[in-house]
């Protein structure tokens, strides 16, 4: 890679179909019970997924738990026992211990090899048992890490209500989130802010984020007169957003790709197809894009883009002219790199598991017209990096920091080579104008350490070795 | 199916990739799903592994599933190979990819022709058998392929060593304490004279095994990993065999003494009565302890075990042998083996339990009310929700089981580590405790930075009070997490009732 050419060039893309390392997609468990609380999530599985959860993911359970095995034993599996007898045991259980409002059926490889039909036995069981079951097929045969949580948005999607509700009390309990944002104000003043929007097409935003960062969204929108009529997923089943055909939709992660194309094909929404709004650059672009789609002049977002950047500063003395290379692993890559471009750092490769050029295409755009902006030379993006291959790029380049997932950060640190953990991002809260420095704290935290242990002489911390790839 | 909640041993497959990779240059293939190769993340986070997990996925995807994967597993070993160069790659697939029923036997044929390492299918019935049982049985065929390789190479060195030595086995990467068990049982063997030939697996050659029957007995200290080696080697060479574990004052001695008496039918004329007299009155603070007026304060106390059988079935005879604590219940795990528990502990407890159902033990604990469990992971979990202390000493492991100072659980210096668990798991237990009761641990809910800082919340009297009683040190958290909570529930105020709803609710 020569530094020295920075005319535009295209974005390079490679698919390595390598031996990598990335978590299960059914981790999208650990989050999404927490995050949708009436919920279930039953993982179809094998001891093998069990475990990953257990002490992979380090899913605690605690004294209610909410989330649960079906271990598949040698009977399931050479079909002897019936499945649906078996769901129906598992799920009355469920049912008598935990009511929940919703049973979310995780199917795995397994239920895959042996091609258990999940999606034809829940609504049966449903309707038998009387409570709603959703299925998602989040299995590592066709996804990784984070598309876990875009198989079951997508399941839900077709669940979202058709019609927004009329009634009066009905409106009440699916509007959760105006009325978080009303809280404490009186009845007048909450009528008052209903005319603080304008008229648009209703808009969903879809895509799974902790309570205080929807609330910093949604009224990110809200300056702009931008009403957001609900969230998918929403922090209980029973409050969904109605989505009628012709609204708008937009996402908010970059691995969503299926729930953007179940809302546009199976609800006929319109999907705003935009960059993601992480970082201040990113957040603007997408409050932009929203905007512009709605018809809506949006203001004051100059300013506020300025003052996040401004707030960074210090931050952003330490990153600056730094280099960083992603292994890939939760699907964040090309929203971050683009972020980290623009803080100054340079990259030099995007490793990703899975890369949806259609629904990633306005961010994979902002990210080239960053890289020329900012001076910088375009990433390569490598689709299923081959790992091995990887650690020997890092070891020829020698990155300022790489990003990578749990299974290579301790022996890279050990060989001198500074590390952040991928998952990190995935569970921090990154999203928006408030959460930028969040993003910056994480990737300056390594560097941070480095330089207070400067000067100590720890940097190798492994005796040269012939066979190892950084020998 | 299981409606399963939690699982004390993992999968078979994380015991075959234990044994293969805690060999030097012994390379696992896994031939799996994608989301299956997390056996590199715990060997790296937990163990805070520096080197990469000498394992490699060969990934089964939708492509694979449709046309076999034969090309791609073989052409993976072969690669392998050639990278790293190591003694032997073990390929294993997982109980996923198992269901595929490929000719995996077949993979390895072809893939042994052309590639320079021996190759080895690990040999393992997935749904029958857990982690560790396959990692026993993995190290049973492991061993069994040098023997028989050297064997047929004619290199298998004849006789014993020329002074008595063992062979320590079943010491793995990712086991409970095993770095510092082995450390110790080393040291142990060193001040017994006795010279250690080769301990297995970690740290070991696979060029080494054929030296195995070199040793004069071999010492199997875990009940779950390396029985099966060492009645292999029983059988085939006469090599006499002590599987007592030293794990406490009474059991450590009782260990050197089989060691004695092996080591004399051999002609060695040794004599560790002096040693065992002096360790256990004078060296070790463990005996001194059980004498102590500290432990007379724990006479009659109530205590549950649970854990692996290696680990309760010894924990339990320590407490009621060695401190004369009352264990109301023992328990086990290892159902596969659960004779050989109820057999070791029967006489030591009241009552006897032998199941994989967390929740099953967790309603026992309750029933029971003990002063402190000695349990798992999971049993500390239960603990901290009935208010009892928790000492963990057995697996599933933790990165709290990787403390970076020594800690051995076996020899005396793992009696003096055991006594200070015991003493402080009843005593400091409940101050400890109370940081979790309140939350200490609980990373789910950030308290939100936009909340307003100033407290909106008027504490009554009875609830001021009562958080006064709450240690200084632990009530700046207390008092947050109070009113955060009833900030979410909406009080205005905070009496008694509101400060244990907090707790009820954090506990949850
Ligand atoms: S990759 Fe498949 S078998 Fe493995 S944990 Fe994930 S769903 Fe289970
Ligand atoms: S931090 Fe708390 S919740 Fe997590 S493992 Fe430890 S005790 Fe359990």
């Amino acid at each position: 890679m020569t530094l020295a050419e920075t005319q535009p060039q295209a974005l390079e893309f490679e698919c390595e179909t390598g031996n990598y390392h990335t978590f299960c997609p059914i981790s999208c468990v650990a989050w999404l019970y927490q995050k949708i609380e009436d919920s279930f999530f039953l993982v179809i599985g094998t001891k093998t997924c069990g475990y990953f959860l257990q002490n992979a993911m380090g899913v605690m359970i605690f004294a209610e738990p909410r989330y649960a095995m079906a271990e598949l034993e040698e009977g399931d599996i050479s079909a002897q026992l019936n499945d649906y007898e078996e769901l129906k045991r598992l799920c009355l259980q469920i049912k008598r211990d935990r009511n929940p409002s919703v049973i979310v059926w995780i199917g795995t490889c397994t239920t895959e090899i042996i091609k258990t039909d999940l999606e034809g036995i829940a609504p049966r069981l449903e309707s038998e048992i009387g409570i709603p079951i959703v299925v998602a097929r989040a299995n590592g045969l066709d996804y990784a890490f984070t598309q876990g949580e875009d198989t079951v948005l997508a399941a839900m999607a077709h669940r979202c209500p058709e019609k927004s509700p009329t009634l009066e009390s009905e409106k009440k309990e699916r509007n959760a989130i105006s009325s978080l944002l009303n809280f404490g104000k009186k009845k007048e003043e909450a009528i008052a802010e209903e005319s603080a929007y304008r008229d648009h097409t209703p808009l969903v935003l879809f895509g799974s984020l902790p309570d205080p960062v929807v609330t910093q969204l949604t009224l990110e929108l809200k300056r702009q007169g931008i009403k957001v009529s609900g969230w998918l997923p929403s922090k209980r089943f029973t409050e969904l957003p109605a989505i009628e055909e012709g609204y708008y939709v937009s996402g908010v992660n970059p691995f969503l790709s299926r729930t953007a194309t179940t809302l546009m094909r199976r609800r006929k929404c319109k999907l705003i197809g935009s960059p993601f709004p992480i970082g201040p650059d990113g957040t603007r672009a997408w409050i932009e894009k929203i905007c512009a789609v709605l018809d809506i002049e949006p203001k004051g977002l100059d300013e506020r883009e300025a003052q996040i950047w401004e707030s960074l500063e210090d931050y952003l003395q330490i990153v600056r002219g730094k280099s960083v290379f992603f292994m890939g692993d939760n699907l964040l890559e090309v929203s971050l790199a683009r972020f980290l471009v623009r803080c100054g750092m340079t990259v030099s490769e995007i490793g990703i598991p899975y890369m949806d050029k259609r629904y990633q295409a306005a961010e994979l755009a902002f990210l080239e017209k960053t890289c020329q902006e900012m001076g910088v030379p375009l990433p390569k993006i490598v689709e299923k990096p081959d790992n091995y291959n990887q650690i020997q790029r890092i070891k020829e380049i020698q990155p300022d920091l790489v990003i990578t997932g749990m299974a290579h950060a301790n022996p890279l640190e050990a060989r001198g080579i500074t590390t952040k953990w991928s998952v990190e991002f995935t569970f921090a809260q990154i999203h928006g104008f408030t959460n930028a420095r969040d993003i910056l704290e994480l990737v300056t935290r390594p560097l941070r350490r480095n330089n207070s242990l400067k000067g100590l002489g720890w940097e190798k911390l492994v005796r040269e070795e012939a066979t190892s790839p950084l020998g | 199916m299981k409606l399963a909640y939690w699982m004390y041993a993992g999968p078979a497959h994380i015991g075959t990739l234990r044994i293969a990779s805690s060999f030097q240059n012994v390379h696992g293939i896994m031939h799996a799903p994608l989301g299956d190769d997390y056996f590199n993340v715990m060997r790296s986070m937990l163990s805070r592994e520096r080197d990469f997990t000498p394992v490699t996925i060969s990934v089964v995807d939708r492509h694979v599933l449709a046309r076999g994967s034969q090309e791609k597993v073989v052409n993976n070993i072969t690669r392998k190979d050639a990278e790293e160069h190591p003694d032997l790659i073990v390929l294993t697939p997982t109980c996923t990819s198992s269901i595929l029923q490929e000719d995996l036997h077949n993979f390895v044929e072809r893939a042994s022709q052309t590639a320079e390492s021996d190759v080895l299918l690990a040999d393992i019935n997935h749904y029958r058998y857990n982690e560790l049982q396959a990692a026993d049985r993995t190290l049973g065929q492991i061993i069994k392929f040098y023997i028989d390789q050297a064997r047929k190479d004619g290199t298998l060195p004849q006789g014993k060593t020329e002074k008595p030595s063992v062979n320590i086995i079943g010491m793995t990467t990712l086991g409970f304490h095993n770095n510092h068990d082995a450390t110790e049982l080393k040291r142990l063997m060193t001040d017994l004279g006795i010279e250690v030939n080769e301990v297995i697996p970690e740290g070991a050659s696979v060029h080494n095994l054929k030296r195995l029957p070199q040793a004069w007995f071999n010492l199997v200290p875990y009940r779950e990993i390396g029985l099966s080696s060492a009645q292999y080697l029983q059988e085939e060479f006469g090599t006499p065999f002590i599987d007592i574990t030293p794990m406490g004052i009474v059991e450590t001695a009782r260990c050197i003494r089989a060691i004695q008496k092996t080591l004399n039918e051999q002609g060695a004329g040794v004599n560790y009565e002096e040693f065992i007299d002096n360790q256990t009155r004078f060296v070790s603070q463990a005996a001194w302890f059980s004498r102590s007026i500290d432990c007379q304060n724990l006479t009659g106390k109530k205590a549950v075990v649970f854990g692996d059988n290696t680990h309760a079935a010894a924990m339990t005879k320590i407490l009621a042998r060695e401190m004369g604590i009352h264990v109301v219940m023992a328990g086990t795990y290892c159902k596969y083996d659960a004779d050989w528990f109820r057999e070791q502990v029967s006489e030591y407890c009241d009552e006897v339990l032998i199941s994989e159902d967390n929740g099953e033990i967790g309603d026992k604990i309750a029933q029971h009310e003990p002063s402190a469990i000695f349990g798992t992971q999971m049993e500390r979990h239960v603990g901290k929700r009935l208010d009892i202390p928790c000492g963990v000493i057995a697996a599933p492991i933790h990165i709290q089981n990787f403390p970076v100072g020594y800690t051995p659980y076996m020899g005396y210096e793992g009696a003096n580590q055991i006594v200070d668990l015991v003493y402080n798991s009843f005593t400091l237990g409940m101050e400890d405790h109370l940081l979790e009761i309140f939350g200490g641990h609980d990373t789910k809910e950030v308290i939100t930075k936009t909340m307003s800082a100033d407290s909106d919340l008027a504490w009554t009297k009875d609830g001021q009070a009562e958080l006064n009683k709450i240690p200084g040190f632990v009530r700046g958290k207390v008092k947050r997490n109070t009113e955060k909570f009833a900030r979410d529930r909406g009080f205005s105020e905070i009496n008694v009732e509101v400060l244990y709803a907090a707790k009820e609710s954090v506990g949850a």
